[in-house]
């Protein structure tokens, strides 16, 4: 059967040409990079030259980029390093919609007193950059906010919010974990202390994530071990996954203008063909400043699981915000601070595309997707108005 | 993805009996869209008082509906007498079984078809009839209901109750009154048979029993205590009963008794025996 690939804000399918400068590092290079002999040392600046891709794609010094195992690696490390290692206290300020590898580091500061703050989002999932202002107003201040949010793609003001906290003293951190290579991204034009990033997110494998730090930031390290990373990430460094991420930066650089333009013309084409074809669905998050990738609709008065085991019958993989989904009783909580009602919540859908999908994927699904909602409404006992 | 049986996705995919009866002798709805799910039974009788026709329609998960589909196979051809006598657990087995998580959906099912049959006898035709004192706010959920799952699935933690009928899933505030709930009933029934896994744990002796004990309140309770500037003293430990005593800012806390139940005898009841009971010495 068919594959149409949707869910690439979950992951994404690494690039072959990602894959074929990682398999050298499997077979003949697998030297330690801090070996005092020439096999060893022969690795090292292979995983500097990867250092160099990733701070290239950014606009970051090559000493700026420490790697790490993952995406979530990376918000813990920028989240309570900063804050553990300040010399008076300071509040944390964050969102409500951040994903759980922001809120959970939050809450467990919390936990143990540092005075958390997070920010509402509207209906449409933004923030007010007068709550912030005001959330600064109360002293000194560690900022984590998204740049690009998963669930539903909105892309929150990062550079006035960065003006504000650095303005006010702060320290700034952005998750841009969906954002890296869907969105240009320069830390020379945004004061940003610390920016996270993904491999698996951008056609690198699962397994490597990044750290921006801006030179100067200081900050604990939540691996002790070893002198790697400058001291700021024990362990060996992960050799094949740090080439695979720097070749996937490299590559995001060149298809960046396609990733804006040709992905976001399937995303509108996809958006367009569900609103004409299927009655009572809306569209989650703000339109205006969304990632060009992501279509978050929902389908009033059916339950999103449901959606998600038809598209699959069909060889159609995507995701749902709602309830069943999760394990848990409630939807996402990005929708629910967004106050969608729940007719909507229940049935939300995320498609997220890449550069590898193309105008017959959009067009397979606009086939196969009605008779499914219409089918589901016809089992609702909620009449459709 | 859920680990679905052959059976949950065949009902899915196919729903058996789908609609409504436009002059149905009863009807049951039940949950609500805030809830994430909701069912409508209609049913018809024949002349002899059996269910000659069912239909139904729901709003919810795969397994929802799978669930609603096997229910009105499962009581098509019953009396009203036979068909209610029908359990949320003969759905689930009908269809090979459920993910626990997903045993709300069975219950949504035997709720809507005991609301068709009282909606039959009675004439009532409110949504959901409520009866007796709400417990869980967020869901809707009784304690009359809560009771009934608890009593027929066995049901020993405030987890499995919110699996089975959502109560205690949203705000959680309800969750020391279920507990409550929980051990009234686990006190009338008899003890229910081992487990047949290894969840047990090996058989400890009294002395190792106590020394196990006194290592989780010290590494695993009193850290957390601490937190909130409390502390805990171990009394006495007499069969399965730990007699504690509450200490600071815990032995003046409004919030004692769910410290007790939440923290203290679920560790212990973690780390030490599942059938440990945790009680606060009179002194």
């Amino acid at each position: 059967m068919r594959t149409v690939y949707l869910d690439n804000n979950a992951t994404t399918q690494p690039a072959p040409e990602v894959i074929e400068a990682m398999l050298p590092f499997f077979t003949e290079l697998w030297g330690n990079p801090s070996s005092m002999h020439r096999f060893g040392g022969q690795v090292h600046h292979h995983v500097e030259t990867a250092r160099a891709q990733v701070a290239a794609l950014i606009g970051a010094e090559v000493s700026e980029i420490v790697f790490t195992g993952c995406g979530t690696e990376s918000d813990n490390l920028a989240i309570r390093g900063t804050v553990e290692v300040a010399h008076t206290p300071v509040n944390v300020i964050t969102s409500r919609v951040e994903h759980p590898a922001v809120l959970e580091p939050c809450r467990m500061l919390k936990e143990r007193g540092v005075p958390v703050i997070e920010l509402e989002v509207d209906g449409k999932g933004q923030i007010n950059l007068d709550d912030l202002r005001l959330a600064l107003s109360r002293g000194r201040a560690v900022v984590s906010l998204m740049w690009a949010n998963n669930e539903t793609g909105v892309v929150f003001p990062i550079a006035e919010a960065a003006d504000l906290v650095k303005a006010a003293g702060g320290i700034m951190h952005t998750d841009a974990i969906q954002a890296v290579g869907k969105l240009p991204i320069n830390v020379q034009r945004v004061p940003l202390d610390l920016l996270s990033l993904s491999g698996h997110k951008l056609h690198a494998p699962k397994g490597i994530g990044a750290l921006y730090i801006r030179r100067g930031t200081r900050l604990r390290p939540l691996l002790l071990g070893g002198h790697q990373e400058s001291g700021k990430r024990g362990g060996t460094e992960n050799v094949p996954y740090i080439v695979g991420l720097g070749r996937a930066c490299e590559l995001a650089a060149k298809t960046l203008a396609d990733e804006t333009t040709r992905v976001a013309q399937l995303r509108d084409r996809l958006q367009a063909g569900i609103s004409n074809t299927c009655s009572k669905v809306r569209v989650n998050g703000d339109t205006e400043h969304r990632l060009p990738n992501t279509l978050n609709i929902s389908f009033e008065y059916i339950e999103g699981e449901s959606i998600l085991y038809h598209l699959s019958d069909c060889g159609i993989a995507a995701s749902s915000g709602s309830a069943c989904t999760s394990g848990s009783l409630e939807p996402s909580h990005v929708i629910r601070a967004m106050g969608v009602p729940f007719i909507a919540a229940h049935g939300s859908i995320r498609f997220s595309l890449s550069r590898y999908n193309t105008t017959s994927d959009i067009d397979y699904v606009l086939e196969n997707l009605p008779p499914i909602i219409k089918k589901l409404r016809a089992i609702s006992p909620f009449a459709v108005p | 993805m859920w680990e679905y049986t052959d059976k949950v996705l065949d009902h899915f995919r196919n729903p058996r009996n789908v609609g409504t009866i436009a002059d149905a002798d009863g009807v049951g709805e039940v949950g609500s869209m805030a809830c994430g799910d909701a069912l409508k039974l209609t049913f018809k009788l024949d002349k002899q008082g059996r269910i000659a026709d069912v239909k139904f329609q729901t709003f919810g998960c795969a397994s929802a509906i799978a669930s609603s589909s096997a229910l009105t196979e499962l009581i098509k051809g019953l009396t009203l007498e036979q068909a209610g006598k029908v359990t949320n657990q003969d759905i689930a087995d009908y269809l090979g079984g459920l993910p626990e998580q997903k045993m709300h959906c069975s219950v949504m099912g035997r709720e809507a078809l005991e609301v068709a049959i009282a909606n039959y006898r009675t004439g009532k035709t409110s949504k959901k009839i409520l009866e007796g004192k709400v417990v869980c706010h967020c869901f809707g959920v009784t304690e009359d209901e809560i009771v009934r799952v608890v009593r027929e699935n066995r049901l020993t933690t405030v987890q499995q109750v919110t699996n089975y009928c959502k109560a205690g899933g949203g705000c959680g505030k309800c969750q020391p009154e279920i507990e409550a709930i929980i051990a009234r009933i686990r006190a009338e029934q008899p003890p229910a048979p081992p487990a047949p896994s290894g969840t047990a744990g090996p058989h400890l002796t009294t002395l190792q029993k106590i020394r196990l004990i006194e290592e989780t309140v010290e590494k695993e309770i009193r850290p957390a205590l601490k937190k909130d500037d409390g502390d805990i003293e171990l009394i006495d430990v007499v069969d399965n009963r730990v007699i504690v005593a509450l200490r600071g800012m815990c032995a003046n806390c409004q919030v004692a008794q769910f410290t007790l139940k939440d923290v203290v005898e679920a560790k212990l009841r973690e780390f030490v025996a599942p059938d440990l009971v945790v009680e606060e010495s009179p002194s």
